[in-house]
């Protein structure tokens, strides 16, 4: 399964660059001109360091769907087929990572594709796309 | 009480892909369609909740109208429960009765219903006059019936007339067809003709969960304890599933005008289709409350796992789980039908709201149930629930205890359209009387009623869905049964009256009000006979302990069924509201109310409808409905204080072995409350003082429930009362009120 990670030894949460990947993300992948729109947002600890949200692809969101508008694809990335979606918002309210985003404009929300858009355009080469097993499903 | 963790591991597998399929005779049973009428329409979709219209459908003459819906209507009744009632009480005159033509159905799911971003919010309210209470009973009901018809144009449909054959009525709220079918060779039981038509009235597999089926069972037919069903496409299981509105006999009106189904075709559902005024704030509200749950509910009450059978070992714990009709509080085989059971049986990977966006989702099914009974005997089928209610009355009420009986009774009440609350308290009625040689073999054409004997049960249920013998009495329900037994001389009728438990003519729910006075005025003193949909206060008073003084609980009686009625007024669920509770409630004034869920509320309303309303507003909003249907009892000759008497079994102990099995208690209730000593005074002797005690105990809270209210004390709206609700607008509803002042 595809993806995102972040290595915050690289990444100094905004503190030398311009939040390239949200502006990215938001721009390429989700067609709005507002990073706050983007599938992963970057905070800067006031101490130092960072945080990041990122999608893990864990799959939590489709247990909880009723709609069965979200599944993986073929590369393990949960996706969302919006014309199935009743924009109920369990998958957001259920992100343990706060990783489902919505915006105000539109009536379903939006997530990771896990598409690296957002890993080529790091100043610091912080993100990447890696390949790793599946998780279980849990029962949440 | 430790608190019950999820096992994961201890899931039973099992497949549900193997269940039994209904659909072979499908295209027969189809072409035996005839069209009796068949009109167009515009579809239309709600504007802030409200699609401004209703539908009104003669299934006699077969007419077909729309009326429009008026600003009075709105702002005096709301919508859901309140239009149902509006629109009965012009439909009926006193002297109608439940058979009667002109009795209504009305079906009716509320501005808020069908916004899919907060938990609980696809409810209908069905209301028609009960074959059993003789005055106006209301259902809350989830399925997708209600929201599907609203987005199909249509606030509420009202169903009059009788007519002469078995009919569907076909909404189709895509195209804008609505169609009285003759429907004569369709399959009577729910599980099988919901299944069908959903598979016939849908365009394509997608278009499944678009349609919603009305419907009940054989049993309603030959019965005055009918429910309908209400149905919604599971698309995990892809199987067709229900939730009932069940209370009141409204089932046996169904079918007494011949309506075999009503099927709606909606809009496929999105997010917006209610339109409401701010969706700004329902999705933060409902986001909030998604949260909540998520991080609340395995510590609080795991609707999500058990559903409502989580109370089941909470109640035998403190003593309120009915056994054996309500004579004793706890058993020691409630181990084998609690919730440790139940998580393992339902099955838990799946989603299971009544409607979009229910994170509680507490609407289990527990699949792969191999029917040893009956006419379906072998299939293998899915069983919606068991909810707490049917663990309770068909289980420990009843002596079953083995879950899979206890899976087999639910289903066959389901799938034969009756309630399964009724069905539970009126047997257990029956095997006390059996217990008691009120009844014995002979009298019951045969069935052993013993307590669990499950197969005796199943058998009196499979005659009630023939319509013969025992079955056919029992299904009269207890009220009818004591009279029955009475005059037949079949025992003491005052044991028979105090061990019957029932009010105004509906069977008692599931919870032992014996030691809880606050929920014996919530039985009681409520408007359309014992249910918990208007004051569940058992959990407050007994558990919880927030009911402290006599105060405390008359203020009660006087908020929560008003507050609760909301719920049925805009097309809530009221489990969302307080079986997960935020972390920090405890810690905040008036914990019992959950203030920040009545916040939520009080914002969804307004978000959806535009109205700003605070909530005191919102208690304004019931108490006109409330006292409504109060003066409509009176109407239709019940609603006095007299009709709000209660059997004595919900007051106290009938019999010895009742007072011995809490002796303890029970004297130090005689040193501490009477100030007698009960040394030296034997058992009947102590059950007379309790006796009165408990009688004079409960008429006080009656004089301070009804002044609290504005009634008088022979529970009748008072004029100023009406007046200040702005009812006095209704000059037919202060004329009834006159007459009893
Ligand atoms: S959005 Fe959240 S729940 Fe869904 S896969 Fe990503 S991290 Fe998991
Ligand atoms: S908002 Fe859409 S994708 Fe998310 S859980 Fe609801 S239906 Fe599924
Ligand atoms: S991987 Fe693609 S969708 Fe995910 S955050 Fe990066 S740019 Fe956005
Ligand atoms: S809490 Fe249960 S009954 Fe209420 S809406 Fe949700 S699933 Fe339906």
């Amino acid at each position: 399964m595809k993806q995102l990670v972040i290595d915050f030894q690289k990444c100094d949460a905004g503190r030398n660059c311009n939040h390239e990947c949200e502006l990215e993300c938001a721009i390429k992948v989700f067609k709005v001109d507002d990073p706050a729109q983007a599938a992963l947002q970057i905070k800067a600890y006031e101490d130092g360091g960072g945080h990041a949200v990122l999608c893990d692809q864990c799959g939590d969101c489709v247990v909880v769907c009723p709609s069965e508008a979200l599944k993986r694809n073929k590369l393990g990335v949960v996706m969302i087929n919006k014309t199935v979606c009743v924009g109920c918002y369990m998958c957001i309210g259920f992100c343990e990572k706060d990783a489902f985003m919505r915006n105000s404009d539109w009536i379903t929300p939006h997530k990771c594709t896990s598409c690296g858009i957002c890993v080529k355009v790091c100043p610091h080469g912080a993100l990447a796309i890696v390949d790793v097993p599946e998780p279980a499903v849990r029962i949440i | 009480m430790s608190q019950l963790v999820f096992d994961p591991s201890k899931v039973m597998t099992i497949d549900y892909t193997q269940r039994t399929e209904y659909l072979d005779g499908l295209e027969a049973i189809k072409a035996a369609h005839k069209v009796l009428k068949e009109i167009t329409y515009t579809p239309s979709l709600p504007d802030k909740g409200y699609t401004n219209r209703t539908l009104y459908v003669n299934v006699g003459s077969l007419e077909i109208k729309e009326k429009p819906v008026t600003q009075q209507m709105k702002d005096v009744f709301i919508g859901g429960r309140g239009f149902g009632l509006y629109h009965l009480w012009n439909a009926v005159k006193p002297t109608t009765r439940w058979n009667d033509p002109e009795n209504e159905i009305i079906i009716s799911p509320g501005p808020v219903s069908g916004i899919t971003q907060y938990a609980g919010t696809g409810k209908s309210l069905v209301v028609s006059l009960s074959p059993q209470t003789e005055i106006p009973i209301d259902s809350n009901v989830g399925g997708f019936y209600g929201p599907l018809l609203k987005f199909s144009g249509f606030d509420a449909l009202e169903l009059q007339g009788k007519s002469d054959k078995d009919i569907i009525l076909f909404i189709d709220g895509v195209k804008g067809i609505i169609r009285i079918e003759e429907a004569p060779t369709d399959p009577v039981d729910s599980h099988v003709l919901a299944e069908i038509l959903t598979h016939m009235y849908a365009e394509n597999e997608a278009d499944l969960p678009n349609i919603s089926v009305v419907s009940t069972g054989a049993a309603a037919e030959h019965s005055l304890i009918g429910m309908l069903n209400f149905s919604f496409y599971d698309r995990r299981r892809k199987c067709v599933r229900f939730k009932q509105a069940g209370r009141g006999g409204i089932g046996s009106v169904f079918r007494n005008k011949r309506i075999r189904a009503l099927v709606v075709r909606g809009p496929k559902v999105a997010g917006d289709l209610n339109h409401p005024a701010d969706p700004e704030t329902i999705a933060k509200t409902g986001i909030k409350y998604h949260k909540e749950i998520r991080e609340n509910d395995g510590s609080q009450c795991m609707m999500r796992r058990n559903g409502t059978a989580h109370i089941v070992e909470i109640m035998d714990a403190y003593d309120l789980l009915p056994v054996h009709n309500f004579q004793y509080g706890s058993h020691p085989d409630t181990h084998k039908i609690d919730s440790s059971y139940w998580q393992q049986r339902c099955t838990q990977h799946t989603v299971d709201g009544c409607w979009y966006g229910c994170s509680m989702a507490c609407a289990k099914g527990a699949d792969g149930l191999v029917l040893r009974t009956g006419p379906y005997k072998g299939d293998m089928v899915t069983v919606d629930g068991p909810e707490y209610e049917n663990a309770a009355g068909l289980g420990s009420n009843c002596g079953v205890f083995d879950p899979d009986y206890l899976l087999e009774l639910n289903f066959y009440c389901d799938t034969y359209g009756i309630c399964t609350i009724t069905y539970g308290t009126l047997t257990a009625f029956v095997m006390e009387c059996y217990q008691r040689g009120i009844l014995d073999k002979q009298r019951t054409g045969g069935l052993e009623m013993t307590w669990g004997n499950a197969e005796a049960d199943l058998e009196m249920m499979h005659q009630m869905a023939r319509g013969e013998g025992f079955g056919k009495i029992a299904g009269m329900g207890v009220k009818r049964m004591k009279e029955y037994f009475i005059r037949n001389g079949y025992g003491d009728p005052q044991l028979i009256n105090d061990i019957g438990m029932e009010n105004k003519g509906l069977e008692y729910s599931q919870y032992m009000s014996k030691e809880s006075l606050a929920q014996q005025g919530g039985y009681a003193l409520t408007n359309k006979g014992p249910q918990h949909d208007e004051a569940w206060l058992i959990f407050m008073d007994m558990v919880n302990k927030q009911l402290p003084t006599f105060e405390d609980k008359a203020e009660a009686l006087y908020y929560f069924p008003l507050f609760r009625t909301w719920f049925g007024l805009n097309g809530f669920c009221k489990l969302p509201w307080n079986d997960v509770v935020p972390a920090n409630n405890s810690s905040q004034p008036e914990a019992h109310k959950v203030p920040e869920h009545v916040q939520n509320y009080v914002d969804l309303f307004t978000a959806t409808t535009g109205i700003q309303i605070t909530k005191e507003d919102l208690i304004v909003q019931s108490a006109k409905v409330y006292n409504f249907q109060r003066v409509f009892n009176i109407r239709m000759g019940k609603g006095l204080r007299l009709h709000d008497a209660a059997p004595y079994r919900s007051l106290g102990p009938v019999t010895k072995e009742e007072y011995e099995s809490r002796a303890e208690r029970y004297d130090k209730q005689i040193v501490d409350e009477m100030g007698l000593d009960p040394k030296g005074k034997g058992t009947e002797e102590k059950m007379a003082l309790h006796r009165e005690w408990r009688t004079g105990r409960f008429s006080q809270l009656m004089d301070a429930v009804y002044t609290r209210r504005g009634w008088t004390l022979d529970g009748v709206p008072t004029l100023e009362r009406l007046k200040e609700l702005g009812l006095d607008a209704f000059p037919e509803v202060v004329e009834v009120v006159k007459q009893h002042l």
